[in-house]
């Protein structure tokens, strides 16, 4: 391969072997699990023959899609509520010290530090308490409590790095401080936020033990659904519902890339 | 600056900061009185009669003379969680940081694919990645065949259902949240930056302890935090590539509201739990702070 | 902006599918049962016949399902329970009254689950399904018949060791130890439950995994060559695995039974009793056992089981075994400390 001098990775060695090491890491498990949801054997660890018929039986399967779109529902709601909340929260506590700064920030990244059983039973109780109906709303109030901090490190570490002067130069520029957010602020942020916003997702889709907790009838999300799933072993149809939604993740992205090509 | 003005960060601040106390702080205030509560014969607590039973047992234990001795179970439980969670996050920064590094380095055309080849697996659910796992490191799996293959007779890896395994799947199950911060603090980084530093006679070692580091400092404090935290909680992997062999915190925690029925020890173990983070998050910052005086 | 762009596309999604799942019909039923235990086929065969739709959420432990219901209204219509949690629910007063006997199929209903311990007047509870707790092994693996003894299992031979799976189950594997140890399960004495202890420390370095989950895949893959199993679970894996035998300790092994309960609270209190009544039919009873693998308690379902299922004796009990059953128990609360206890020291 041709050495590209411009790139200052040339200068360090290790770093591009550890990066394909590292997707490799990250691909194996997924390739095996793509190659066994076409395996015509009912149990995953023996191999018997090439079959799609698995991705018919989970297309089939309305419990299974109905647990897949209550996820993607949770998912959505609570990282859009959590996203807009935190990048507020990540631009309020950005600029220079104030009194009770440090309380408020452990506030920020409490629900990192409490277990996620402990957040499950205390807020189960807490919904009951209260008198919440349990169900898909009381699941996305929980996933948002947690999705706040998972979208406002990364937004804070971003916005920490950032030249104070170029939002001095936008106010200067504009009159209106919307538009030096909207011009200045939001281009130069939104790494941060776009790297905010999967976490969050990411973390909702796969939460297991909250949802369990505190969902309600007819609340099953897909982890539970799994869950329930892998009593006896698990199936193709297990690995067939997690390649389409390996699928759909692609054309998700896929979507917002043309959205952009076509804006700028 | 008109736009930070005190007012208006109020305001920016108040909408996080007042879900997170109402969903997440009064909960935990309820929690610890749940925790110094007599617990319910059948589960449940009886409301109204406190006791601290629970934080004593945690500690102390009593032998058959009814006389308390300390009990050492529980804190193995919690020290083999702190040795797992600490070397998944090195595991994570050693895999991750490289990785984050070399996709703030590509084009900018190319970041966001591979951001986006970062964050695809996770599309996918965490029992079944662990799964998949189980798959790869079990005896004649797929590891056990490749290095058989060439050449490599292990006679057996033995490798699932072993504290290896957990971590293996720990680090698996929290990498992007290592490398989607650091290439954050990362990604802002110019090329020519570097350049002139070699260019003034710098090596790669001072390149990278002068340049790159300090910058990407704050995504590696928030990458492990995202990383050690929900570590300490893990619930699902132990009980799977682990075998069930050895309980985590959460383990322990999920069988007081399980078949112990014990909840206000399962509240007093998520309680002391929560002190320790805090201990060691302190000790850490305390730490951190350091860090710059240090290296200037 | 591309971010924008996902969020709305997400948020609009996000209030459509919501909009989408409030609208709900009125013949409904919600159902709160364990994972892979009640045939889906069935739901539509009962929407058919009734009208009623259910909706299914499964939970892996009796307790998990107490916690939810204890902490007050969960929307559940019917939940299943095993015997010592029906004991608990009426106590904590979390199951309705709605009188099984008085529900026309009930003659249907075979002796001795007429009655039941916690609840002999059937107040509140109908039998689903009910079966037994011992380990099968793979007879390829053995060098001769084993004895039917927990010794097996907690003192395996040789061509065992290494690859034993047992159940990742507090209360089955503790019963199952005091049962070889020769004292109560519920034992409220230390020095019993040290000799629990001491039974599955010697049994740990032989144990590949303790789970609870996939145990008929793991025994397929020959991953491991004998698992503590309940008697269903043994039925589906010798289909994929014939030479897989079940054992009936002769110590004693657990005999549980699980139940239909209407929760306090339930929403559909009428469309549950209906459920529960078309449940009695021996087809519906006979399909439920054919797909779980246990047996129902429905006089009249023999003609619609499955051949393999009479014929396994792991599933259709050989007589001479009846006095080896050990019935579930609520221990006490000492008795659980101690148990946990126990489970905990083995895990630490």
């Amino acid at each position: 391969m041709k050495i590209d001098r411009t790139n200052p990775i040339w200068r360090f060695h290790g770093i591009t072997p550890m990066a394909i090491f590292f997707f490799a890491y990250l691909y194996l498990p997924i390739i095996v699990l793509l190659v066994l949801s076409f395996n015509e054997n009912r149990l995953a660890t023996i191999w018997t023959g090439f079959s799609t018929q698995w991705y018919s039986v989970v297309l089939d399967n309305s419990d299974m899609l109905r647990a897949a779109q209550n996820s993607l529902v949770i998912g959505l709601s609570a990282t859009v509520i959590a996203t807009i909340a935190a990048t507020l929260a990540a631009m309020g506590m950005a600029r220079g010290r104030f009194r009770g700064e440090s309380g408020v920030a452990a506030m920020l990244t409490l629900p990192l530090l409490v277990p996620e059983i402990v957040t499950a039973i205390a807020t189960l109780l807490f919904f009951i308490v209260i008198g919440v109906k349990l169900g898909l709303i009381s699941i996305i109030a929980a996933h948002t409590v947690f999705c706040i901090p998972f979208a406002y490190l990364p937004i804070r570490a971003r916005l920490d790095g950032m030249d104070p002067a170029l939002i001095e130069a936008a106010n200067d520029l504009y009159a209106n401080e919307w538009q030096a957010f909207k011009r200045v602020t939001f281009p130069l942020l939104w790494p941060g936020i776009l790297s905010g916003a999967m976490l969050s997702f990411i973390i909702s889709l796969d939460d297991f033990v909250i949802s369990y907790f505190v969902g309600g009838a007819g609340s099953t999300t897909l982890p539970i659904y799994i869950f329930g799933m892998i009593r006896i072993g698990i199936t193709p149809e297990v690995n067939a519902i997690s390649a389409l939604m390996l699928i759909i993740s692609i054309i998700f992205v896929s979507i917002s890339f043309l959205i952009d090509r076509i804006r700028y | 600056m008109e736009f930070f003005t005190r007012h208006k960060r109020f305001w920016l601040i108040a909408p996080a900061v007042v879900y997170i106390g109402f969903f997440m702080g009064l909960p935990l205030l309820q929690m610890a009185y749940v925790s110094i509560l007599e617990r319910g014969t059948n589960g449940g607590v009886n409301w109204g009669s406190l006791s601290f039973d629970a934080y004593i047992s945690f500690i102390f234990d009593r032998d058959l003379m009814d006389n308390l001795i300390i009990n050492t179970d529980y804190l193995q439980i919690f020290l083999r969680s702190f040795e797992l969670s600490a070397l998944t996050t090195v595991l994570a920064l050693i895999l991750g940081f490289p990785t984050a590094f070399y996709i703030a380095m590509q084009p900018q055309s190319r970041r966001n694919m591979f951001i986006f080849l970062v964050t695809i697996p996770f599309w996918t659910n965490i029992l079944v990645r662990n799964y998949a796992w189980m798959l790869l490191l079990r005896n004649g799996g797929l590891i056990d065949n490749l290095l058989n293959t060439i050449g490599l007779d292990t006679g057996g890896l033995d490798l699932l259902y072993t504290p290896y395994a957990v971590s293996i799947g720990l680090t698996y199950t929290y990498l992007p949240f290592m490398v989607l911060p650091i290439y954050a603090s990362l990604e802002k980084l110019d090329h020519r930056l570097i350049e002139a530093a070699f260019d003034l006679g710098a090596n790669k070692r001072k390149a990278m302890t002068r340049i790159i580091l300090p910058l990407a400092t704050p995504g590696i404090i928030a990458g492990s935090i995202l990383v050690f935290i929900p570590c300490l909680g893990a619930y699902v992997t132990p009980e799977l590539l682990g075998g069930g062999k050895f309980m985590m915190i959460a383990n322990l925690i999920g069988s007081q509201f399980g078949a112990a029925r014990n909840w206000p020890f399962g509240a007093a173990l998520g309680f002391v739990l929560l002190a320790l983070v805090l201990i060691a998050m302190m000790v850490y910052s305390l730490k951190f702070k350091k860090l710059p005086e240090n290296a200037s | 902006m591309k971010l924008r762009s996902i969020l709305l596309g997400a948020s609009a999604f996000a209030l459509l599918s919501l909009g989408a799942g409030a609208a709900k019909a009125d013949g409904e039923l919600f159902f709160y049962n364990w994972s892979n235990y009640f045939p889906p086929e069935l739901f539509d065969k009962f929407e058919k016949e009734t009208g009623i739709k259910v909706t299914l959420d499964v939970y892996d432990s009796n307790e998990t399902m107490l916690a939810k219901l204890q902490a007050g209204a969960s929307g559940y219509d019917i939940v299943v329970a095993s015997d010592y949690m029906v004991d608990v629910m009426i106590k904590e007063k979390l199951a309705t009254e709605f009188d099984a006997k008085s529900l026309e199929n009930f003659k249907n209903v075979a002796k001795p689950h007429d009655t039941m311990k916690y609840d002999p007047d059937r107040k509140y509870s109908v039998t689903y399904l009910w079966g037994t707790t011992g380990f099968t092994y793979d007879s390829d693996v053995a060098k001769e018949k084993l004895d039917d003894s927990w010794k097996e299992f907690f003192e395996p031979r040789p061509e065992f060791q290494g690859k034993i799976g047992a159940l990742n189950d507090e209360v089955e594997m503790y019963a199952a130890a005091a049962y070889y140890a020769g004292v109560d399960k519920c034992t409220e004495d230390p020095k019993e439950a040290q000799k629990i202890l001491d039974i599955l420390q010697k049994q740990k370095p032989y144990v590949a995994v303790y789970s609870s989950e996939g145990t008929i895949d793991r025994m397929a893959a020959k991953e491991v060559a004998m698992h503590m199993q309940w008697n269903g679970a043994s039925h589906r894996t010798k289909e994929s695995l014939p030479s897989a035998v079940f054992v009936y300790p002769r110590e004693g092994l657990s005999f549980w039974s699980d139940h239909f309960i209407i929760p306090k609270g339930s929403p559909h209190f009428e469309n549950a009793k209906t459920f529960i009544n078309w449940m009695m039919q021996p087809e519906n009873a006979a399909a439920a056992s054919n797909y779980a693998g246990y047996m129902n308690a429905i006089k009249g379902s023999d003609a619609y089981l499955d051949e393999s299922l009479k014929t396994d004796p792991a599933v259709n009990m050989p007589e001479k075994y009846a006095d080896r059953l050990v019935p579930g128990k609520n221990c006490s609360e000492k008795a659980r400390d101690l148990r946990n206890r126990v489970w905990t020291k083995l895990k630490s």
